[in-house]
């Protein structure tokens, strides 16, 4: 690790203590609230599937019959229907569907054998997960793990199957990680769509059963390449728990979760957001899968120039959220971006400066770094290089996830040509600098070692601010992107409930029993090509 | 005066091509892409790269001339009359000619449960890469997302003094569209409000010519990104707002 601008450990401190103590007020409102998207992911976790005659999910039909029941928690209620119809989970769900079964509140002498039930619905529920988990391990050593930084590449074309033949070409082409962007706005949808689709608004709709396919085409692949190939969706939006659920069982990798994301771009209420971030890093951390955060837009929107500092501050804050989730730091992947405007005068300079800064902030930790788009260019030959010059600092900082940048940004979801050309750049560019860093060292009191000091300073002080008056009260004032939202506005806070003191929901503790494996691994690319030839030699 | 693609000396025709073909790599695989340009119509071409980028799929790079030209005063259209203008143009623009922020109220109407089309032009996050109205500092949004009666857009447009009604249309079945959108029209002359307001429609069958017959200001069909109706609607509402203070 290239470990070589001289930091102010002291200001690293005091982040890290502003961050934990930002966190732990918020997950104090988050232990005392539920939202109907938890509720409907723990039917999900207890194998509800499905929808009705009408294409309404069966896990939203059942939560909506028991909103009033929801303070105390779901498992309840449904357990006691389970336990005296003697149904399984998914016929208790029919039959409140088709308007046969009623919940009820659990009268006091039921709620012991309910508890109970519920318990060892949660051991099995948290089994299946774990099951998926081992598949992947088991794939990882058989198949190969890549090197990295991995390739991450998008397939947003609306058709399932026409983002599994793309996804084949980009794996065969080097990448590592394809993303399926979601249809325009489905973060806004209170549901999750059910079933195979073929049509999209600029992505494909985010279902339990295109996350299977997706993840059969890359194991096919990866299996022909000898690279495991890994799959990333988004749990985000209004169902954020319910698609960390289903990315859990159908072997997602990767999983865009951030803690703010929702709030700021989405307009999602941040109560809710916050109670859903909880549920759904639970579950990825369970599943083993590496999480994404979405820092890179603050970008986007503010610049980059400017408030580089509320990415490092966000950064600070997604972590000590993820950690509270039961993350461990592998799976901790912080987002960045490179998005300081082009025209600016050692604008590579300063990326390099920035990147370096959260690399070392964040040592463990497989940082997630997002391409140039905010000025990406429609001359696509000027695009490309400027694509260029993200990947060499992607390289040169260490960075272990790289969403790379298409040449095509500012025009149009990827051509199967676009995604080949970009993977070329970056393939490039990764190897004929890999060993770069280990070669040079930062001049001490250059701009590098003066513009990292100055954005983890401002970071520092946002964090102490930010730690003064909540995060709720941040978010309000627009700290973060320059966006202000309302806590008791926007999206879903209808779907927010106070919990009762006896809340019931064992799926939490589930989650956390037991010690888990580390990172998967397996032999590096040719490893195992190699090995065969000698034995053949 | 006819005009053709300038590669080095004028009138060459020179352009330059990169495509991708849904067939393996062989042998053959670089006569198939020149032959291939030259059923476009262009002659002198050269495959400069011909790759396998998949088992299925082969990639090239090609030029070739065309003699095809073209007049441009020949080319006519119903067009807005629009100054291309980025993001920060835009705001820039807003700022000096307005010097307020500009008001927008957007709505999927009546029966059109969609928001996809609103949300791609005015949330943040916007569409294809390009920022939604709610970015832009210069700005005051209102999206009141989809089912919309046009009696409550109209109503927020009037408590809000909006400057502009964006008005979204996703589906098309039976034509219903035009029947939302109809309705809408009526309203603001029946309230006589008509002229307060610039009025945009947007949606996949929608164009500009069509937008126009209904009786709206502008219409804005599939791929429109948000910085072309932004760029639009600044142009516009300072348009009105300099020829109102000439007649005050």
């Amino acid at each position: 690790m290239h470990d070589a601008i001289k930091l102010n450990h002291t200001l690293v401190t005091r982040a890290r203590a502003a961050a934990d103590d930002i966190a732990d007020d918020i997950q104090r409102h988050i232990d005392e609230h539920t939202t109907d998207s938890t509720e409907r992911a723990t039917l999900r976790l207890m194998g509800v599937v499905g929808v009705n005659e009408i294409d309404v999910p069966l896990v939203n039909v059942v939560i909506e019959q028991a909103r009033e029941l929801l303070p105390g928690g779901i498992v309840l209620p449904f357990v006691d229907l389970m336990l005296s119809t003697g149904r399984d989970a998914q016929a208790v769900a029919e039959g409140v569907a088709a308007g046969e079964l009623r919940l009820e509140a659990v009268p006091p002498e039921r709620r012991a054998a309910a508890e109970l039930h519920g318990v060892e619905l949660a051991v099995q529920g948290v089994a299946r997960i774990d099951a998926v988990r081992r598949r992947r391990e088991e794939l990882v050593g058989q198949v190969g793990e890549p090197l990295k930084p991995y390739v991450y590449v998008i397939v947003a074309t609306g058709n399932i199957y026409e983002d599994a033949a793309q996804a084949q070409a980009a794996a065969r082409a080097g990448a590592d990680v394809v993303a399926v962007i979601r249809t325009t706005a489905q973060s806004l949808l209170d549901y999750v769509p059910y079933g195979e689709t073929t049509e999209g608004f600029g992505g494909t709709y985010a279902t339990q059963e295109n996350f299977r396919l997706m993840r059969a085409a890359l194991d096919e692949v990866g299996a022909e390449l000898g690279r495991y190939i890994r799959l990333c969706n988004y749990a985000s939006g209004l169902c954020m728990p319910e698609i960390a659920t289903m990315g859990a069982l159908e072997r997602l990798d990767m999983m865009l979760n951030d803690s703010m994301y929702g709030i700021i771009f989405r307009n999602i209420n941040m109560q809710r957001t916050f109670v859903d971030q909880y549920l759904s890093r639970l579950i990825n951390a369970r599943a083993g899968i590496i999480i994404n955060t979405g820092e890179d837009n603050y970008l986007t929107t503010s610049d980059a120039f400017e408030k580089g500092y509320t990415v490092v501050s966000s950064d600070f804050i997604n972590e000590a959220f993820a950690l509270r989730a039961n993350l461990e730091p592998w799976q901790i992947g912080l987002g960045h971006a490179f998005e300081i405007n082009p025209a600016t005068p050692d604008q590579v300079v300063y990326q390099v400066a920035d990147a370096q800064l959260i690399r070392q902030l964040f040592p463990e930790y497989p940082l997630k770094y997002m391409p140039p788009t905010k000025y990406m260019p429609g001359d696509i030959f000027q695009g490309h290089i400027i694509d260029g010059m993200f990947n060499f600092t992607g390289i040169f900082t260490g960075q272990e996830i790289m969403l790379l940048g298409m040449l095509t940004e500012a025009l149009h979801t990827p051509l199967l040509q676009d995604r080949y050309v970009s993977i070329k750049n970056a393939k490039y560019v990764f190897e004929s600098c890999r060993h770069l860093a280990d070669e040079v060292e930062f001049r001490s009191g250059g701009i590098i070692e003066k513009r990292a000091d100055d954005v983890l300073t401002r970071a520092a002080e946002q964090l102490e601010h930010v730690q003064r008056i909540g995060l709720f009260k941040a978010l309000e004032d627009g700290e973060f992107a320059d966006v202000k939202r309302d806590p008791r506005g926007g999206r879903g806070f209808e779907g927010v409930f106070r919990t009762r003191d006896d809340y019931f929901n064992p799926f939490f503790a589930a989650l956390r029993e037991g010690r888990l494996s580390g990172p998967p691994t397996g032999p590096a690319p040719g490893e195992s090509v190699r090995e065969s030839q000698e034995v053949a030699s | 005066m006819i005009v053709r693609p300038y590669g080095d000396t004028r009138d060459d025709g020179m352009m330059q091509f990169s495509f991708t073909l849904p067939i393996a790599y062989s042998v053959k695989a670089a006569d198939v892409g020149k032959q291939f340009v030259e059923r476009l119509g262009f002659r002198d071409v050269g495959v400069a790269e011909c790759k396998a980028i998949d088992p299925n799929f082969t990639f090239y790079v090609a030029y070739g001339r065309t003699e095809t030209g073209i007049d441009p005063d020949e080319v006519k259209g119903d067009y807005l009359e629009v100054e291309a203008m980025d993001f920060y143009a835009i705001n820039a623009y807003i700022k000096e000619h307005l010097g307020r922020r500009l008001s927008v109220v957007g709505a999927a109407i009546e029966s059109d449960a969609h928001t996809v089309g609103i949300d791609a032009i005015l949330n943040m996050k916007g569409f294809a890469g390009n920022y939604g109205f709610e970015r832009y500092p210069e700005m005051e949004i209102v999206n009141m997302g989809s089912q919309i009666p046009c009696e409550q857009l109209l109503r927020t447009a009037l408590d809000r003094h909006a400057d502009a009604i964006l008005v979204s249309q996703i589906v098309t079945q039976k034509n219903i569209h035009v029947q939302n959108l109809t309705k809408m029209i009526e309203l603001l002359e029946a309230e006589g409000v008509r002229e307060r307001f610039v009025l945009i429609v947007g949606g996949p069958r929608i164009n500009n010519a069509f937008a126009k017959e209904l009786g709206y200001d502008a219409g804005f069909g599939l791929r429109t990104t948000p910085v072309e109706v932004a760029a639009f609607l600044a142009q516009e509402v300072a348009r009105r707002a300099k020829s109102a203070s000439v007649q005050a």
